[in-house]
């Protein structure tokens, strides 16, 4: 398969995951706030998830205050945040586009149409009344997506980059949202094994759709220690870190080619110590930490993944 | 502007309904007015879901613009078309002998058939291709010849399209919009398939691979994404199952073509263009494309690679080219031409240069190397010092120049705002040259939208309809 064309499927399927994960998180703090509405709370919420995005200097540059409309409006559509949700699908769609005559016209038409939804949505003027709804969409627009992808196209080269790029961004995503949960309600000298809130965790596992998989694989109270555990650690849990890092390894092993040796050994690497590492241990290395070290490997391991297979050299 | 009746797709000049329509007439009585409305409707959300769109593409506010489609079909009886089909085999067959022997030993212009500075110093000729020989030696393997029919219905050709010509992906989608939206047309008409023109594209284009390749590797070749016509390259290439590559994608190495893939270099043997001659190789012609493949001409000559259409083709399509190709069908296959011209005054001509001088008001004028429109005189719509400024340049140089007629374009039952009204329509067959020479039945039949206009242009407003060729006679 071209070079070019792997390129835009794996970015393809990055945006359109990254979008999901925006409007999980986004969605769970519009939850949270309707539970407490003090406002600075409101405003120290905000201000993580606009931290965790990576706007927080952008968004003061350009506001004098932070709440809630304001920062939700900057992370779905304000056209100077290049992460807005808005600019997620357009690339989506732009990658898409690029690539339609590799795509299953069901697909094209799937991420055509969530674009178009999206422009015409973007013009209601009483959207902020139902912000929800707007989250719910986007969410099921990315589970649609990935059905249709996995559902007609052909199990093949194409199809591998397309998870290659899901799974890498979910791994990032998710780890970046627990570490955003672990600044917010953990400070360095907390309790891991004592709820401290229970809201604002199950809240946590409600926005990476945890909450039911957590009762049923601890059936007990709600722990940070546990919530970290699951999220990370899980082997059948979708969206944890081992899950994806899982998926990351066995598609570089299957797209293997003459130069990716060193990759496919910096992605058995980090399977491998997902799969054997204990909470314990990043429970004393501090969760932070433990997030910062696993998101400094994967954003190498994408580098590598586009040196490798997506931007080849000009000799034979 | 046109005095003669114009000639009724649909009509009799007595106002009756033509055989060939007559099902149709029936259907469109049976049905109610608003389940018309209902699906021109989903016919145009169907072609906006499926990014069936042109133009535009990368526009700040993100429009993209449908070809507006319409759902009365243009019906062709079955003999008409036989006709037809014989007459595009023969002239796309001489056209092709005349870019090998314009590219070889030149014996039309030795014979003084075609005036050689005209064909020599014409900047469509390419130097670059003397001399080589191509598979089959087959220069236009895909030939878009633009017919409309006037006075009482004859066929002319209006021009030929030998260089990358577009719009077989509309004859395509207009066919599967008409099927989902009107099944129950299709039982009243025998109508002939077109869908397997990919097939015979494909066909075509690896049978003139370079000699010894047994299982040849194609690619089609688009500008890109923000091209006009990318939907069609996307879709013929996913159609033909085939990589739809940019320049970036390519490289040159040691005379022999690459694909850059997540494997590795990958070999390629045939390429489909769909990039003008000018930005094929900037090394070869302008050296500031961005869409070419460096050293791409050089592996061309050496025969380790088919471009298709090959390099060079415009000079048979050039408009100072046209007047001639009834002589080509002569002078190659010893045969009268079956499909005629648009009478054509050469202004490098005495005679007809002042023919023309005298007549400018009713004449349509047009600069040789002009295209889309520029360039050109539209005698009865001009006014008289348009005329006269435009006199000045003929005068200047008068074989930049050639006239015809105004022609009074035929027109097919259209739907527009205030209902069916009659709209002037060309047709676009897509004739295939390989090992064979073959076509679907039928083409791309371009309707133009505004009342009297005669543009059928994408670009300016004009429309597409799905042109349905009759199994049979009796219809």
């Amino acid at each position: 398969m071209l070079s070019r064309t792997a390129d835009h499927l794996y970015w393809m399927a990055r945006y359109t995951e990254r979008a999901e994960n925006l409007a999980r998180m986004l969605d769970v703090n519009c939850r949270m706030t309707l539970l407490r509405q003090e406002e600075d709370i409101t405003r120290k919420r905000w201000a993580s998830t606009l931290a965790t995005v990576g706007q927080i200097d952008a968004y003061l540059a350009a506001r004098d205050t932070i709440t809630q409309d304001a920062a939700i409006e900057w992370i779905t559509f304000e056209p100077a945040n290049p992460g807005s949700i808005e600019h997620c699908l357009d690339r989506a769609r732009e990658n898409a586009h690029a690539v339609r005559g590799t795509l299953t016209s069901e697909t094209w038409e799937t991420l055509n149409a969530t674009w178009l939804e999206l422009k015409r949505y973007k013009r209601v003027a009483a959207r902020r009344q139902n912000t929800g709804d707007f989250f719910e969409w986007v969410k099921f627009r990315s589970h649609l997506a990935r059905g249709v992808i996995q559902g007609t196209m052909l199990h093949d080269e194409a199809l591998e980059f397309t998870l290659l790029g899901t799974y890498l961004e979910r791994a990032d995503n998710t780890a970046r949202i627990l570490d955003a949960r672990f600044e917010l309600l953990m400070p360095a000298a907390a309790e891991p094994d004592v709820a401290v809130d229970y809201y604002e965790w199950s809240a946590l596992l409600r926005s990476v759709s945890a909450f039911e998989v957590y009762r049923k694989v601890y059936r007990d109270l709600i722990t940070p220690r546990r919530v970290a555990e699951l999220l990370i650690f899980h082997e059948a849990m979708p969206r944890s870190l081992r899950h994806c890092t899982n998926r990351v390894h066995q598609t570089l092993v299957r797209v293997a080619n003459a130069r990716s040796g060193e990759t496919t050994r910096r992605s058995g690497e980090i399977q491998a110590s997902l799969q054997y590492g204990r909470i314990d241990e990043v429970l004393d290395m501090g969760v932070r930490d433990y997030l910062a070290a696993f998101l400094s490997r994967t954003s190498d391991l994408g580098a590598r993944i586009a040196h490798d297979f997506l931007v080849s050299e000009a000799t034979v | 502007m046109v005095k003669d009746a114009i000639f009724d797709e649909m009509h009799t000049e007595a106002g009756g309904v033509r055989p060939h329509y007559q099902a149709y007439a029936e259907w469109l009585a049976e049905t109610p007015p608003d389940s018309i409305v209902e699906k021109r409707n989903e016919a145009d959300t169907l072609f906006r879901r499926a990014g069936i769109t042109f133009a535009v593409y990368g526009d700040e506010t993100g429009t993209e613009r449908l070809i507006p489609f319409d759902i009365v079909p243009r019906i062709i009886p079955s003999p008409e078309w036989e006709r037809l089909q014989q007459g595009l085999r023969q002239r796309v067959t001489a056209l092709n002998a005349f870019l090998h022997d314009v590219y070889h030993d030149q014996e039309i212009l030795r014979a003084g058939r075609i005036p050689a500075e005209q064909v020599l110093c014409n900047v469509q000729y390419r130097p670059e291709m003397q001399g080589i020989d191509l598979p089959m030696d087959v220069y236009a393997h895909i030939a878009g010849i633009d017919l409309v029919r006037a006075g009482k219905g004859e066929y002319y050709v209006l021009e030929d399209n030998l260089r990358v010509p577009s719009g077989v992906s509309y004859m395509l989608e207009d066919r599967k919009a008409m099927m989902r939206l009107f099944p129950e047309l299709f039982a009243r008409y025998p109508v002939s398939p077109v869908e397997h023109y990919p097939d015979l594209l494909l066909e075509t284009l690896r049978s003139v691979a370079p000699a010894g390749v047994r299982d040849p590797v194609v690619v089609l070749l688009t500008p890109g994404a923000h091209n006009s016509a990318y939907f069609e390259h996307a879709f013929l290439a996913q159609q033909m199952g085939i990589e739809l590559v940019e320049g970036q994608d390519l490289f040159v190495d040691d005379e022999i073509v690459y694909m850059r893939t997540t494997q590795g270099p990958r070999r390629v043997d045939v390429i489909y263009r769909r990039v003008d001659d000018d930005f094929l190789d900037p090394l070869a012609f302008r050296p500031d494309s961005m869409l070419g493949v460096p050293g791409l001409l050089t592996a061309y000559r050496a025969g380790r690679v088919a471009i298709s259409n090959a390099i060079g083709t415009g000079i048979a399509d050039d408009k100072s080219t046209y007047p001639y190709v009834p002589e080509m069908v002569r002078f190659y296959l010893g045969e009268e031409p079956i499909l005629q011209n648009v009478p054509t005054w050469i202004l490098r001509r005495e005679e007809d240069l002042a023919h023309v001088l005298a007549n400018l008001s009713e004449l349509v004028v047009k600069e040789v190397h002009g295209a889309g429109g520029y360039g050109m005189l539209i005698g009865p719509l001009a006014t008289q010092a348009e005329i006269e400024a435009f006199r000045l340049r003929i005068l200047a140089d008068p074989a930049r120049y050639i006239a015809q007629p105004t022609l009074a374009l035929s027109a097919c039952p259209t739907f527009v705002d205030a209902g069916l009204a009659p709209r002037h329509v060309d047709l676009r067959p897509f004739v295939l040259s390989g090992r064979d020479v073959t076509m679907v039945p039928g083409g791309l039949t371009r309707v133009a939208l505004r009342e009297g206009s005669l543009v059928v242009n994408s670009s300016q407003g004009g429309g597409t309809k799905d042109t349905w060729v009759l199994e049979r006679a009796s219809c």
